[in-house]
């Protein structure tokens, strides 16, 4: 591949690392504050449109099997370069993933970073650089590509959930982010160091084949490696053992940043699950299935659990978010065979991470301008929303209907294809706590909506919601429905993604 | 020569002393040092296994430059964030930083 080619296959990387700097450039050299403030999201919203055209634009070469990204160097420097990325369909559904998210995180932040912080430029500029490592860890098929892409999310998502500096809950929300992150990368790059050695490669599909040829003698050092590398992605995704930051570091970042971190790391996180699991330890496959699938019983136990007990929204959609991540977990447990029938459990997980793109982060839309009017996100600030705010209210109820996974909404759609993965693979015991979960889940996000449409406000004053926060919400109670009532593009695109990893099963 | 594990076994210890350091410590200074010492025996291992399994490439030292820059860089955003919290609470005990809990 020569370096225009690669440049080429790169450039809706290279467009989100310009707009990034443009942003922040800007941000330096323009003068009169107010006027800045006003067009710096703007400024952004168009740097992240020209990365879905620059998308858009890419998807077509990268063909059916994907392409590795590597230069070829020629004979004199040892032979080609070892690929770091590549472009096929996963790296390419999380680049539209990605890019979805920054549009929407951009377009609903614009009132709140405007009245709580100073420094804008900042925001706007790291929230597209943590995006463009999302897209990086998507698509990486090296450990050590891995390892960079996750600790640059890491990084940004810090800095932003201690965005608010002279807010104790955003610095204290911050340090335990830091301190557990920090900590859970540390294990995943043992993990690692340990696959490293036990295979002599750093390459994922290398290290699959060097497993199949060698002997069964480093099954001990490859089974805890991967508990490991389970470890730290785990903690993106916040599955439980792992998830002890969450609910702290979700009630403590500025609103944006957490209907950010509540879908963009949970997505880096599933998608180098998935490309590590399937690409690089497929031999393994009896030993991690039962892990997974404890994993994801507990997960979405315990976080329906603790959710019944929370009144602060912000946190009682963290744990919701937990239990969320762990019905998407079912998806990777019962993978099956992509000839057999409609649901390979892959083409569910990421069907039910894109409807629940759009729930959550419509639904944090709505926290955030109930916030910036309200000033707190405690479930008694939503009471009698239905007079103060009906749009609003309406628009809530659907994203709430698509959390619990009733019909017609995305949410509903996501559950069904990963419950049906995992009966049809005959993991009924996963299927049936599930459906438990689910139910008793109907509790809590029903808390919010009797205080909306029953609770008496204190304030019968109507909530005043911005042009674009309005689009926001509209766009992504539409897209809810849409992705349930004209489903088949979007399984369409869901399996086309998975059909590379999933083929081998 | 020095056999494989015996490094190995020094990387283990050094990755345990730091992770009972992180586990344990409620300074969060503490903390930073002890995930510091995890990543230095993900480098004595790397390098280790260079050397053993596949020293005639160099992916193993190269991982372990990027995991010497990247912990700096970790390093210096958690000291940061650190002195944003002590400037705002006057304490760096973890325990102390408890507004939100459960």
């Amino acid at each position: 591949m020569t370096l225009n080619q690669l440049l080429t296959l790169l450039l809706p990387e290279i467009v989100l690392t310009v707009a990034a700097f443009v942003v922040l450039g800007l941000d330096l050299i323009w003068r009169g504050d107010e006027v800045r403030g006003r067009w710096l999201p703007w400024v952004a919203f168009l740097g992240v449109l020209l990365t879905l055209v620059a998308t858009i634009a890419v998807w077509p070469m990268a063909g059916v099997g994907g392409r590795p990204l590597a230069l070829t160097v020629g004979q004199g420097f040892g032979g080609d370069a070892i690929p770091m990325m590549a472009l096929d369909g996963l790296a390419l559904f999380f680049k539209l993933f990605t890019v979805l998210v920054l549009l929407i995180v951009t377009l609903s932040a614009g009132e709140y970073v405007q009245t709580h912080t100073p420094f804008r430029g900042e925001f706007y500029a790291l929230m597209l650089l943590a995006g463009l490592s999302i897209m990086l860890a998507s698509a990486a098929t090296n450990l050590v590509m891995i390892y960079l892409a996750i600790e640059f999310l890491s990084i940004t998502s810090y800095v932003l959930t201690g965005y608010l500096r002279d807010d104790p809950r955003s610095t204290e929300a911050a340090i335990k982010y830091f301190i557990y992150g920090a900590g859970a990368s540390a294990v995943m790059l043992y993990g690692f160091s340990l696959l490293y050695g036990a295979t002599g490669t750093t390459d994922l599909a290398a290290i699959a084949t060097a497993l199949t040829a060698g002997s069964t003698t480093v099954r001990w050092l490859v089974f805890p490696a991967t508990i490991m590398a389970l470890a730290g992605l785990g903690f993106k995704i916040a599955l439980v053992p792992f998830h002890q930051w969450s609910p702290d570091a979700y009630e403590g970042a500025p609103t944006p940043v957490t209907a950010f971190l509540s879908v963009g790391p949970k997505a880096a996180g599933f998608a180098v699950l998935m490309r590590l699991l399937l690409t690089a330890l497929p031999g393994f496959q009896v030993d991690w299935v039962g892990v997974l699938a404890g994993v994801a019983i507990i997960t979405m136990s315990l976080g329906n659990l603790v959710a019944l007990r929370q009144t602060n929204v912000k946190r009682l959609l963290a744990y919701s978010s937990i239990a969320q991540a762990g019905y998407m977990l079912i998806g990777l447990a019962a993978l099956a065979p992509l000839s057999e029938s409609w649901t390979t459990g892959l083409n569910g997980l990421l069907l039910y991470l894109f409807a629940y793109l759009f729930t959550n982060l419509g639904a944090f839309a709505i926290v955030i301008a109930v916030e910036n009017r309200t000033g707190s996100a405690q479930i008694s600030d939503f009471a009698g929303l239905i007079r103060r705010a009906p749009f609003l209210a309406v628009a809530m109820f659907i994203f709430l209907l698509s959390l619990i996974g009733i019909p017609p909404t995305g949410g509903f759609l996501g559950k069904l294809f990963v419950f049906g993965a995992a009966i049809q693979q005959r993991m009924i015991l996963l299927a049936v706590v599930g459906i438990i979960n689910s139910v008793v889940s109907v509790y809590y996000y029903y808390a919010i909506i009797r205080e909306m449409f029953f609770g008496q406000a204190g304030d019968a004053e109507s909530i005043p919601v911005t042009p674009s926060l309005k689009l926001v919400v509209g766009v992504n109670a539409v897209m809810v429905l849409a992705i349930a009532l004209y489903a088949e593009p979007f399984i369409r695109l869901a399996t086309e993604s998975v059909q590379m990893l999933a083929a081998k099963f | 020569m020095i056999p494989l594990y015996w490094w190995l076994v020094v990387a283990a210890a050094l990755f345990c002393i730091g992770l009972y350091g992180v586990l344990s410590r409620k300074n969060a200074i503490g903390v930073l040092m002890g995930i510091e010492l995890m990543l230095n025996a993900v480098n004595v291992n790397l390098v280790a296994f260079w050397r053993y399994v596949t020293p005639q490439t160099l992916t193993g030292q190269v991982f372990a430059i990027f995991v010497i820059t990247v912990a700096a860089a970790e390093a210096a955003v958690g000291l940061a964030i650190i002195i944003a919290a002590y400037r705002r609470r006057d304490t760096v005990i973890v325990d102390e930083l408890d507004i939100m809990r459960w």
